[in-house]
């Protein structure tokens, strides 16, 4: 076991882990922290992606260990973000989400993509999108939630 | 799934990295951004004894810009090129390539020495780097040695990295003219690996040519008849479809007619793109 002190969501989180750790299974088993969803754990499906040190990653392609000394954001550090507050209203809105399981991770990803883009078009959206699956909404009210977001953001 | 158990450590210094991964009896792996080699190991299709992290070594970090080129630290993210915080000295070619890797969550991660040392048939860097005449520098336990990534590169997953040695980055060699290029890429899936990549590029007008496909055989290869044909300025479709055809011959002879018909498309969209520029 190997000792991996993490700021998480501002506060120093410390645990002994298994280098095999993923910082997904970090995150839900020894943080509690279920927001994270883990669909494939092999970085295909994007459901599990959080922020660290501040870039969007997928937690089932972080090992824990390497994340020691690092900051993440996970969906419950994100409760005041300014940003997360319009898109969770749009996401609402526009009937981004049905069963809720890739929603974590679109969130994410859509801040992410809000931060690196000013007013992207849809074409963009879909296209930033791409590695995140909803088996669900077929996207066009994810597509159109992020897209009146970065909107109102502009 | 979740990877088999191994052993970690984070060495502090290219040596003790060295080290650890030249240990004897024992199955080790170094990892960077980890967005090959985790998917591999949760999959358990790789199982290692020991991994070694060498994320956090600075020689590996180093980008500069000399009158000889450019040098890209392994450690460089596909996303830190993307966002061109890598000088460009090729028109654009490699900020292009980038940002048409994987997803951005990926992208923030993967890196560039990652992606050549993995050598995987289909990854977007080996066939750049080779386009461009680029090296790659690797430290081993015997000091610093180089070599050409199109030699580098040996087979599918093959590289002549030995035991204990670890890429420390690459070398670019500066266009002596304006380099014009295009590139082609189809994926079934965006952010799947491909299933065919062209690079065409060359410096200013009716310098030297150089075509590589990617994803068509167990590694890059050159297309020595094409850009041949490219370098004498004949035009016709139809010669260049023959010189293409010849090419395919000499690397991937088990490609189907679809896969001949693709890797066609892909190096003929390259030269219209690169005949644009």
């Amino acid at each position: 076991m190997t000792d991996v002190t993490i700021d998480l969501n501002g506060a120093k989180v410390s645990h002994a882990v298994e280098p095999r750790q993923t910082l997904a299974d970090f995150l839900r088993e020894l943080c509690g922290l279920t927001a994270t969803h883990l669909g494939c754990e092999h970085g295909a499906c994007g459901a599990c992606t959080v922020l660290v040190d501040a870039q969007a990653t997928r937690s089932c392609l972080q090992l824990a260990v390497m994340c020691d000394g690092r900051s993440v954001q996970t969906l419950e550090g994100l409760r005041n973000d300014p940003v997360m507050d319009v898109l969770k209203r749009h996401f609402h809105e526009c009937h981004a989400l049905q069963c809720g399981f890739c929603t974590p991770g679109m969130l994410i990803t859509a801040r992410d993509i809000l931060r690196r883009l000013v007013k992207p078009e849809a074409q963009t959206v879909r296209h930033e999108l791409s590695g995140q699956i909803c088996r669900c909404t077929g996207y066009a009210g994810i597509v159109d939630a992020i897209v009146a977001a970065g909107q109102e953001l502009a | 799934m979740k990877a088999a158990p191994f052993e970690y450590v984070r060495p502090g210094t290219l040596a003790e990295a060295s080290a650890a991964l030249g240990r004897d009896g024992i199955t080790t792996a170094a990892i960077a951004g980890g967005q090959s080699l985790l998917p591999m190991l949760n999959l358990r299709v790789a199982f290692i004894d020991l991994l070694v992290d060498i994320s956090r070594l600075e020689e590996l970090r180093a980008v500069t810009e000399t009158p000889d080129g450019l040098h890209i630290g392994a450690l460089t993210t596909h996303a830190a090129i993307e966002d061109g915080k890598v000088p460009d000295l090729f028109g654009g070619l490699l900020r292009r390539v980038a940002g048409q890797i994987s997803y951005r969550a990926v992208r923030n991660h993967g890196t560039i020495g990652g992606s050549v040392a993995l050598a995987d048939p289909a990854a977007d860097w080996p066939g750049c780097l080779m386009a461009l005449g680029a090296s790659v520098r690797i430290a081993g336990r015997d000091g610093v040695r180089s070599e050409p990534v199109s030699e580098f590169v040996r087979d599918a997953y093959t590289t002549s990295l030995a035991t204990g040695e670890i890429i420390l980055g690459f070398d670019l060699p500066r266009p002596d003219a304006p380099l014009r290029w295009g590139f082609a890429k189809v994926a079934r899936k965006s952010g799947a690996f491909a299933s065919s990549i062209a690079f065409v590029v060359a410096r200013g007008k009716g310098g030297p040519v150089s075509v590589v496909l990617t994803a068509a055989a167990s590694r890059a290869h050159s297309c020595s008849q094409t850009a041949e044909q490219l370098e004498q300025g004949a035009g016709s479709d139809e010669a260049l479809r023959r010189a293409i055809a010849s090419d395919l011959l000499t690397f991937a002879q088990d490609a189907d007619s679809y896969q001949q018909r693709l890797h066609t498309a892909t190096i003929l969209r390259a030269i219209r793109e690169w005949r644009a520029q």
